[in-house]
């Protein structure tokens, strides 16, 4: 069914080492064009180290992390620094939200600009034309994609100061700002009630499909995984233990053993 | 209220009791007596229980404040809504220039000496700011910037005899190199190690100094520095403090456009979320080696051009100008002021040194008074005398445009 798709994001056999503690074993999985990809598994199966070595914040033990940009050559991710990962067009968002708690929400949106503009320090303090058009683009970019996210009344507000639904959307905005192709989102619905998840899941798939944007997220409500996202991948004790579309993963019974334990024929 | 008139009541007797002995016996050994002083029971007990009545109200009016706050109701002061009118803080500003303009006019060199010691320090906080206030990045060592200015003009015009106008550039470059070398070992340090890290450099200048003589003379330093050079003209002490004094103005004035302008850019921002949070600003793109390196570089500069002029200014320096109490001093300046906030470090700058220079009467209390100032500081505006003015940005939602269309 993906073959036909350009593939996005490709990593092969990625294995984490800390220490004596392997958290990533050997960990293969591919993201197409389009997708909305999600890892699964239960509490600590390795699938936010997973996300920090694509992200560049953990240099990987051993494997391939590839990304196959459209039309253009395909780079290795091994061992970049986070901001050249992003640059490439990979955002992300994070577990525990990490937000610039201080800064007004939109000036968190235009941070996830910087590595789209160019003005350094030189032409700051001079502000010519070209800088300050190029700030402008900056907040009209940011302001479009807060009417995005529904996030636009609070454009001033402290970030610290938003509900916590709001700051998980605010995230994605500012993951969005980076003109990513591929967006990791990890565990978005955390915390959320279930209103605000079914709100979620359409910002998600609205993301996909109006800005071609391929997503690949790491998520607990298995409702919502079921819901949007193919394929799955499956997680446990760091090693890939099942792939495939919602009903494989449903009816598979080593994903059923991962999360509700082993029968015991008595 | 009751219960804190209770509370003071208690604190008043408590303080009675204990400085009972010290202040209510006094034994007179030569006449073998003992004198009891019972009045003064009755001043530290009022003065305790007032005292302890109003730093509760103050409490209470901070918690109230704090609450506030939290509930999202703004809590702004008159100073705050002041500077927040555009038009109001304009005409405050050219009133302000005005005035620092005829300074020296119409005061003594005395006093226009003191000015420059405090436009120094305006300009040092205002350095310091870029990396303390707005990147986060805490230094206990940016004297040593300072010193790197004042040396190489010291040394340059020692050895050289280069002048003041060629040597200000170079002064400021070579801060510039110096942030960036100690900026390199710092790039993976924060917190409590980065403030150790920098206070050691710190400390290595001085000691650098003392002990380097064939350089700096040792500890008793270079003296006989020009003064600044007004296209050859002969200028008397006074003349050539107003001329110092206007050197300092424009210095001042243009690192207030600079700092400004960066705060409020691209690169600014930059800084801004590396404050906030590391991981989240390099995930978002941010080059965090290159930010953190021109926050450090930005604010190496400025001290080592003000460095230049302080040498030109006193014409002897020597290690003793460069202990880590002046890096003290700047960094309360930084922090008194309001962290990030421009208009806050001025007004620390002037509060932290003309202060002590106007209190020179109660010198012995000076420290003392200046210490409690910062407690009480901490404790009732921790984010500074003038919190950091929010800029404002100007957008056309896409919806306005359907509108027209």
């Amino acid at each position: 069914m993906t073959e036909n798709k350009h593939k996005l994001l490709e990593v092969k056999g990625l294995t984490m080492d800390f220490g004596g503690l392997r958290a990533v074993d050997s960990v293969s999985l591919a993201v197409h064009e389009g997708e909305i990809a999600a890892l699964i598994g239960p509490n600590g199966a390795g699938k936010t180290t997973f996300f920090n070595c694509v992200t560049g914040i953990y240099t990987p033990t051993s494997g391939d992390i590839l990304l196959h940009p459209k039309g253009l050559e395909t780079r290795r991710l091994n061992g970049l620094k986070p901001n050249k990962v992003t640059e490439m067009g990979l955002a992300r968002t994070f577990q525990n939200i990490r937000l610039f708690s201080s800064m007004t929400v939109l000036e968190n949106v235009m941070i996830g600009r910087h590595c789209r503009t160019r003005s350094g320090i030189f032409r700051s303090i001079i502000r010519n034309r070209g800088v300050r058009e190029e700030e402008q683009e900056i907040v009209e970019t940011s302001y479009r994609l807060l009417e995005k996210v529904g996030l636009e009344k609070f454009v001033n507000e402290f970030a610290r100061n938003l509900p916590y639904g709001a700051q998980r959307r605010l995230e994605i905005a500012r993951a969005l700002a980076t003109d990513p192709f591929l967006l990791l989102l990890d565990e978005p619905a955390a915390g959320m009630n279930p209103y605000e998840t079914s709100e979620l899941d359409q910002l998600i798939c609205r993301i996909s499909e109006e800005e071609q944007i391929a997503i690949l997220l790491i998520e607990h409500d298995m409702k919502l995984v079921m819901k949007i996202s193919n394929p799955i991948y499956v997680m446990e004790y760091g090693k890939k233990i099942a792939q495939g579309s919602p009903l494989d993963i449903r009816d598979n019974p080593k994903v059923i053993e991962a999360y509700l334990g082993e029968e015991v024929d008595a | 209220m009751l219960q804190d008139f209770k509370q003071s009541l208690v604190v008043s007797l408590w303080f009675v009791f204990l400085t009972f002995p010290l202040l209510v016996v006094r034994v007179n050994t030569i006449e073998n007596v003992v004198v009891w002083r019972w009045s003064n029971i009755l001043w530290v007990a009022i003065g305790s229980f007032v005292l302890s009545y109003f730093w509760r109200f103050l409490l209470l009016r901070r918690n109230r404040r704090q609450k506030q706050a939290e509930e999202g109701i703004a809590s702004y002061g008159p100073l705050q809504a002041a500077l927040d009118n555009i038009l109001l803080r304009n005409r405050a500003m050219a009133v302000l220039l005005v005035l620092a303009l005829i300074f020296p006019l119409i005061f003594d060199t005395y006093q226009t000496n003191i000015m420059v010691t405090a436009l120094i320090f305006v300009v040092l906080g205002l350095g310091l700011n870029i990396g303390v206030g707005l990147a986060g990045l805490l230094d206990l060592g940016y004297v040593a910037f300072f010193g790197v200015g004042a040396y190489s003009y010291a040394i340059l015009n020692y050895y050289f005899d280069l002048g003041f106008w060629i040597v200000l550039p170079i002064g400021g470059i070579l801060g510039c190199l110096f942030g960036i070398v100690l900026g390199f070992p710092i790039l993976r340090l924060r917190g409590d190690y980065l403030a150790i890290v920098t206070l050691g450099f710190g400390m290595i200048f001085k000691v650098m100094m003392e002990n380097w003589e064939t350089l700096s003379l040792g500890p008793s330093g270079i003296a006989n520095i020009d003064r600044p050079g007004f296209f050859g003209v002969q200028m008397s002490l006074a003349q050539s403090t107003t001329y110092i004094y206007y050197i300092m103005i424009a210095l001042v004035v243009l690192t207030i456009i600079v700092t400004n302008r960066l705060k409020n850019s691209r690169v600014g921002r930059a800084w801004i979320a590396l404050r906030e949070d590391e991981i989240a600003c390099v995930a978002m793109g941010i080059d965090m080696a290159r930010t953190k390196l021109s926050a450090y570089a930005l604010g190496a500069f400025w001290a080592g051009i003000v460095g230049v002029i302080f040498a030109a200014k006193t014409t002897f320096i020597n290690p003793a100008s460069f202990t880590f109490m002046e890096s003290a001093i700047i960094l309360s300046i930084v922090v008194l002021g309001g962290m990030g906030s421009i208009l806050g470090v001025i007004l620390g700058a002037f509060i932290l040194v003309l202060l002590p220079e106007y209190l020179r009467a109660f010198s012995e209390y000076r420290m003392l008074v200046f210490g409690a100032a910062m407690v009480l500081m901490m404790i009732f505006r921790p984010q500074g005398l003038i919190s950091n003015l929010r800029q404002i940005y100007q957008y056309k939602g896409t919806k306005d445009k359907t509108a027209h269309d």
